[in-house]
């Protein structure tokens, strides 16, 4: 066991790991971050994604101790100060962008990640970007449209609500 | 996972010597060694992470020679080889997803050399130079076959080093559940000659394409490659392609790479 | 008008917001004080005996609670199969013991094999390396047809071969049906493949047993998309426990479709474990687990034949299908490739004769049940595949074709067993060819070809049995559990509503839209009420979530529940005010006496119920909660038209889909919104089977894509935004809300839509390719090209 430390939305964190303990196990197990979710074991399904030190990563592939002091964010710290829900998140609920929830947190994440680094992208860089997130339930229809939403682009041509 | 150790050494000596210890085994962004791990298909007693030395973080363009610390992240490369040398960026860019590209290191994937990776074709299509704690080991020695390489046990890319060319493309064309390549061809045009480096489709993993490479010299066009073929022999056949179909890519993608190169 | 709430509102999800924020409760989200894990071994041969198992060491290990084997579990039942089918001789389907852990015979790579219970996942996994065995290998089972030769070796030594049953469905009488052929001015033959799927939905299964010492009960944790049949099934025919003392509850679900309706060995093993290791035992899957032990979908080999008189009309249709069942018979197994396809084979189309011949076959590989559409995508595509080669043989133009032979008169009585209540096939393919923009396509045509591009445009109908189902017409076809639904209605003493329902939502929003419309009846604010799923301690009853049939089926024990309560909040009302309960009228959640300006609200009325000083007391019982079973008096029928366009590489053989339009009927809609995002995710999956997924077996049973690294699962870049339109729409006739459901719909209709188009892409650029085989991954396409 080895004491690791981060900050975690914010937020001091600490606790005992093992060597092979991972991001995500950590965050769920030890800090009771459930919202990191895990839907694979070959690092393809997104479910997953975080930010360590504003880097969209996949914490299922990625050892605790690796995150020794970084700043890492998660889907339970995204909401605005009071609580409401922030832009991307929003745009995700107008837009009906998920439906079993499961994939939603991995995805908000990498959305989040995109839109910094490119704040109006078009429907085939979304569709690129989300290359590692995969969505069972929605066709990806909606969650595209939503990330067009929360990146301020008119979404009202798009087929369909 | 079995029970391993963790060490985060920041020079390359500390890594060296961290790694001499029985079964250790060195750690770049985790993206292949985690999966692997999980699935207990390796059983190292400790694992040397290399993303805290600053040397191996190093990416330097000094006119003609592009050199990448081992431990520079796809995402790095992407962003500044960009203007020096695109069509690696472009490669790099492409490797995986972005949150892979964010963790994934070049000295990793070249240490793994998986047979439908893509920096094996962009380091034997550019004849690079694999620098490790101990040696230089050029390009055309390195890749010795499926997962095979010229390192020896605790041997560190330290950093790899790309000459340049005048163009360069890279195509892949996609195995559709992993996004590795089914087929992916490097073309390099450079003053002393044309390199053309294929991965994805062979039994014996990357592999130099002579024959185009000779047709290219010629004349550096798609048409140039008419009428040439790799032969399917020797070609890996699997649920996602017969080896017909992947010799029939090679041909396909190294006139696509030769027509964008430009 | 459009209005913000109530029946035909899209309203936000309410259950989003849990879900944005990372306050989702799944069930591997939940941990028991004092769990162990249970690590499960599985087998990594597909057919053995299993001469000895040796756990003395791994026993010793550090942390190890108990190792169980299969000797263990002999004495409790095992996994049942909900459907008896008959077949064509009277006879009933072969029917093999399923046990929990594997106990002299290993029959599939996955089957458990033994399970460590330890203190932690690792130390399980740790010990389970020690466990020693002796196998003793046997021949591997895998293709159909090799199955069911005289000489095959048998999957179970038990039955008589490994033919589960061979069944014959519509019209029986050979000689008849192959009258109709010889006469016929053409016939259409194609043999095709359905191929295998795995549903992978996101969230992994998960299964936690808990077990109280101090009450004698059981609580299971697991991700199930229907718990009460989960509880029925474990407690009746597996552990044989008492129902009152087993709570089974799924809370917040990853997805289903199909592949969490089962019931599974992993949850009955962790309930019985919990109380063997006086520990709650917790398993989650891996998705490499989930690749072999979750049931796969689809795996038909069909050949089907369509016989045309001399002016095109169809005038018969047989088919023979084999249908793989996998090493055991899972809980809807049997139903599929029988009723659930048979029944569908006259697709929208009055073909008056239609003999269907499906023999259903044991192989050692996992086993196969329903996934998304169930049966009935097995039955479209093969249909509008056949239809669609007849019309390229007869040079006939593919819509005309379909629209000459369409049934146009309801309700309709197909010659396999169905009554259509309702339909409107030509109103769905006129808004079909113009939200596809058919006029349109040979220039866009042109314009793919100028890039070096081959285009085509497919089309295709479907219909679908949904909302599951009335329990005496599907008792006589072998169903052996009734298939209604149950809600309750429980009004607080304040006015507030929880509405107890027995179907699941995993994705579907039920948590807005059965709210929707009971705010609606009432005339109340949507937020005062909530229902309450996923908990058998929490629910009375219900059959839960699958074919479709949330909102036809348990939405109509709903809106019953819902008619009792204003039935008894009237009297009450009528109370009140001093007036005949036949003048009252509920508007906008008040009470009003007809003709006058006398009203009581809504709140007062439930109040009163609760606080009864001025109560009929002699004629009513206080307070105010109803429940209701809702038996279907017929199936939902929807049905549609979709149309795809792709794109075709001629140099590689790679399909993009440029565009996806479906034009559906699905009756009256609760929330269009959630209607178009279930259309969205089936069409997803229907371009998944289509062009990617596929579950190959090598010839030792060896699954080659069992992880997603070779199993392709749909990406975002691999799908367009889609042209989605449900305005057609010929509400049920049967259930109250005259809803007929839209779970399956995209998963049903697209397949065939994809592949056609993918035909008429190659034909336009001259290549003679009349069919290939799901997926259409570039490989083989390239390969049809060029074969
Ligand atoms: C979802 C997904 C998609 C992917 N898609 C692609 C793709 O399309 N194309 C592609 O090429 N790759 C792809 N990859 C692989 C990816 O590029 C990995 O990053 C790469 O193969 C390994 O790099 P790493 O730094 O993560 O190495 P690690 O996983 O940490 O290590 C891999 C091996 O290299 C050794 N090693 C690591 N660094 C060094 C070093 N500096 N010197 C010596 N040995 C070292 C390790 O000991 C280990 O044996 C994908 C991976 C994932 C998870
Ligand atoms: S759980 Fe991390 S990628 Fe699937
Ligand atoms: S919403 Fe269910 S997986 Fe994406």
């Amino acid at each position: 066991m080895a004491k690791v430390s981060m900050t975690v939305n914010g937020k001091a964190a600490s606790g005992d790991v093992e060597g092979r303990t991972l991001l995500s196990s950590f965050l769920r197990d030890s800090l009771g971050l459930t919202g990191t979710h895990v839907g694979c074991d070959t690092s393809q399904c997104g479910a997953c994604v975080v930010h360590v030190d504003g880097k969209a990563v996949k914490a299922c592939t990625m050892l605790a101790l690796e995150a020794e002091g970084a700043e890492v964010a998660t889907i339970e710290g995204q909401a605005n100060a009071d609580g409401s829900l922030n832009n991307i998140q929003q745009a995700f609920q107008d837009h009906h962008g998920l439906q079993c929830g499961f994939c939603t947190p991995g995805m908000v994440m990498s959305a989040a990640a995109l839109l910094k680094d490119n704040p109006k992208p078009t429907e085939a860089e979304i569709r690129d970007y989300l290359e590692g997130n995969l969505c069972r339930c929605t066709g990806y229809h909606n969650i595209v449209k939503a990330i067009m939403a929360a990146s301020g682009q008119d979404v009202s041509s798009i087929a369909a609500e | 996972m079995y029970e391993f150790e963790f060490e985060k050494p920041s020079t390359v000596a500390e890594a060296v010597a961290a790694l001499a210890d029985e079964d250790a085994q060195a750690l770049g962004g985790g993206q292949t060694l985690i999966p692997t791990l999980k699935q207990r298909l390796a059983m190292p007693s400790k694992l040397v992470s290399l993303t805290a030395i600053p040397q191996l973080k190093e990416l330097s363009d000094n006119g003609g020679m592009l050199t990448i610390g081992g431990a520079v992240t796809h995402a790095e490369v992407a962003e500044a080889a960009a203007a020096s040398y695109p069509a690696l960026a472009d490669l790099a860019g492409h490797i995986g997803d972005p949150a892979v590209r964010n963790r994934g290191t070049i000295g990793g994937s070249l240490a793994n050399n998986d047979p439908a990776a893509c920096y094996p074709a962009a380091a034997l299509g550019s004849g690079a130079t694999i620098v490790t704690n101990t040696r230089e080991i050029p390009s055309d020695e390195y890749f010795q076959g499926l997962f095979d390489t010229a390192l020896n046990e605790g041997e560190i890319i330290t950093a790899v080093r790309f000459p340049v060319p005048e163009k360069a493309n890279y195509q892949k064309f996609l195995q559709p559940a992993s996004r590795f390549a089914l087929v992916g061809v490097f073309v390099a045009k450079y003053a002393a000659g044309v390199r053309v480096a294929v991965t994805g489709a062979s039994e014996e993993g990357v592999f130099r394409w002579r024959e185009a490479e000779a047709a290219l010299d010629a004349s550096f066009a798609p048409d140039a490659l008419d009428g040439l073929s790799v032969d399917a022999g020797g070609m890996i056949g699997d649920l996602h392609g017969s080896k017909e179909y992947r010799a029939h890519l090679v041909g396909v993608m190294a006139k696509r790479a030769v027509a964008a190169a430009g | 008008m459009p209005k913000d709430q109530g029946i035909g509102a899209s309203p936000k999800r309410r259950e989003d917001v849990r879900f944005l924020t990372g306050a989702g409760n799944y069930t591997d989200d939940i941990n028991v004080n004092g769990q162990a894990y249970v690590h499960f071994l599985r087998a990594d041969v597909a057919h053995a005996t299993i001469n000895s198992i040796d756990t003395s060491a791994a026993a010793e290990m550090p942390g190890v609670v108990k190792i169980f084997t299969g000797a263990d579990f002999a004495e409790v039942g095992g996994i049942p199969c909900g459907w008896g089918v008959t077949d064509r001789h009277g006879n009933p389907q072969q029917e093999p013991r399923h046990p929990i852990i594997a106990h002299d015979t290993i029959r599939h790579v996955g089957e458990i094999v033994a399970a460590v219970v330890a203190d932690t996942l690792e130390q399980a996994r740790d010990a389970a390396e020690a466990i020693e065995f002796s196998l003793s290998d046997k021949p591997a089972v895998v293709d159909m047809a090799a199955a069911l030769a005289e000489d095959a070796t048998k999957v179970h030594e038990d039955l008589t071969s490994n033919l589960c049953y061979d069944w014959v469905f519509g019209n029986p009488d050979d000689d008849a049906v192959q009258a109709a052929f010889d006469s016929a001015a053409h016939v259409t033959t194609l043999e095709l493949v359905n191929n295998r799927l795995v549903a992978n939905p996101m969230e992994p299964r998960v299964a936690i047993g808990d077990y109280s010492r101090a009450t004698d009960e059981y609580t299971l944790h697991t991700t199930s998309q229907n718990p009460h049949v989960i509880r029925l099934l474990m407690c009746a025919f597996v552990l044989g426990l008492p129902e009152h003392k087993v709570r089974v509850i799924a809370p917040d679900v990853g997805g289903g479709f199909g592949s969490k309706i089962f019931h599974y060995a992993e949850e009955a093993f962790c309930t019985f474990a919990a109380k063997a290791c006086g520990r709650a035992v917790k398993w989650t899957s891996t998705r490499a687990e989930a690749f072999i032990s979750d049931a796969h979908g689809r795996d038909h080999v069909t050949k089907i034949e369509l016989a045309l008189d001399g002016d095109n009309n169809f005038t018969a249709l047989r088919t023979n299908t084999m249908a793989n069942m996998g090493a055991y018979l899972s809980t809807f197994s049997t139903s599929v490739p029988s009723y659930l396809h048979g029944t569908l084979m006259a697709g929208n189309y009055k073909t008056p004769i239609v003999q269907v011949n499906v023999k259903t076959v044991f192989t050692n590989t996992v086993p196969v049940d329903a996934y998304r559409g169930a049966g009935r995508p097995e039955a479209t595509f093969q249909l509008e595949r056949v239809i669609d080669k007849a019309a390229r043989e007869l040079g006939a133009d593919p819509i005309a074709l379909r629209r000459q032979n369409f049934i146009t008169e309801f309700p309709y009585e197909t010659p396999v067993a169905l009554t259509y209540d309702t339909g409107d096939y030509v109103a769905t393919m006129d808004k079909l060819e113009q939200v596809a923009d058919v006029a349109g396509f040979a220039a866009r045509r042109a314009e793919s070809e100028k890039n070096g591009k081959l285009r085509g445009f497919g089309i295709n109908c479907y219909i679908e049995a949904c909302g599951i189902a009335p329990s005496n017409i599907v008792g006589m076809l072998g169903a052996r559990a009734g298939l209604y639904d149950a809600a309750t209605v429980r009004v607080n003493a304040t006015g507030s509503i929880s509405v107890m329902v027995g179907a699941h939502a995993h994705g579907q929003g039920h948590e807005t839209t059965f709210p929707q419309v009971v705010a609606d009846m009432i005339g109340i604010d949507e937020s005062m009420v909530d229902i309450v799923h996923g908990d058998t301690g929490r629910v009375p009853f219900g059959m839960g979530t699958y074919g479709s049939r949330s909102i036809a089926v348990c939405g109509s024990a709903m809106v019953r529940a819902t008619e009792k309560i204003i039935a008894k909040a009237k009297k009450i009302a009528a109370h009140l005010m001093e007036a005949s309960d036949a003048d009252i009228e509920l508007k906008d959640g008040q009470f009003t006496v007809a003709g006058t300006d006398k009203s009581v609200a809504w709140g007062d009325v439930c109040l009163t119920a609760y606080v009864p000083h001025n109560y009929p007391l002699e004629e009513l019982e206080p307070g105010l909660e109803e429940t209701a079973f809702y038996d279907p008096a017929n199936f939902t029928y929807p049905a549609g038209a979709y149309a795809c366009e792709v794109e075709v590489d001629p140099d590689t053989g790679k399909v993009s889909i440029e565009r996806f339009s479906a034009a559906d009927d699905f009756g009256n809609i609760i929330n269009p919104m959630i209607v178009d995002g279930q259309v969205h995710g089936g069409l997803g999956q229907g371009i998944g089977q289509a062009l990617l997924e596929n579950a190959a077996y090598d010839e030792d049973g060896q699954l080659l894509s069992a992880s997603f690294m070779d199993y392709a699962m749909p990406r975002a870049d691999d799908v367009p935004f889609y042209q989605v339109d449900h305005s057609c729409q010929t509400p049920c006739t049967h259930n109250p809300l005259g809803v007929k459901g839209c779970g399956e719909a995209g998963a049903i209709g697209s397949p065939p839509a994809v592949v056609n188009a993918v035909i008429d892409a190659l034909q336009s650029g001259g290549k003679n390719v009349t069919h290939i085989d799901m997926p259409l991954s570039p490989a083989r396409v390239w390969a049809a090209m060029n074969g």
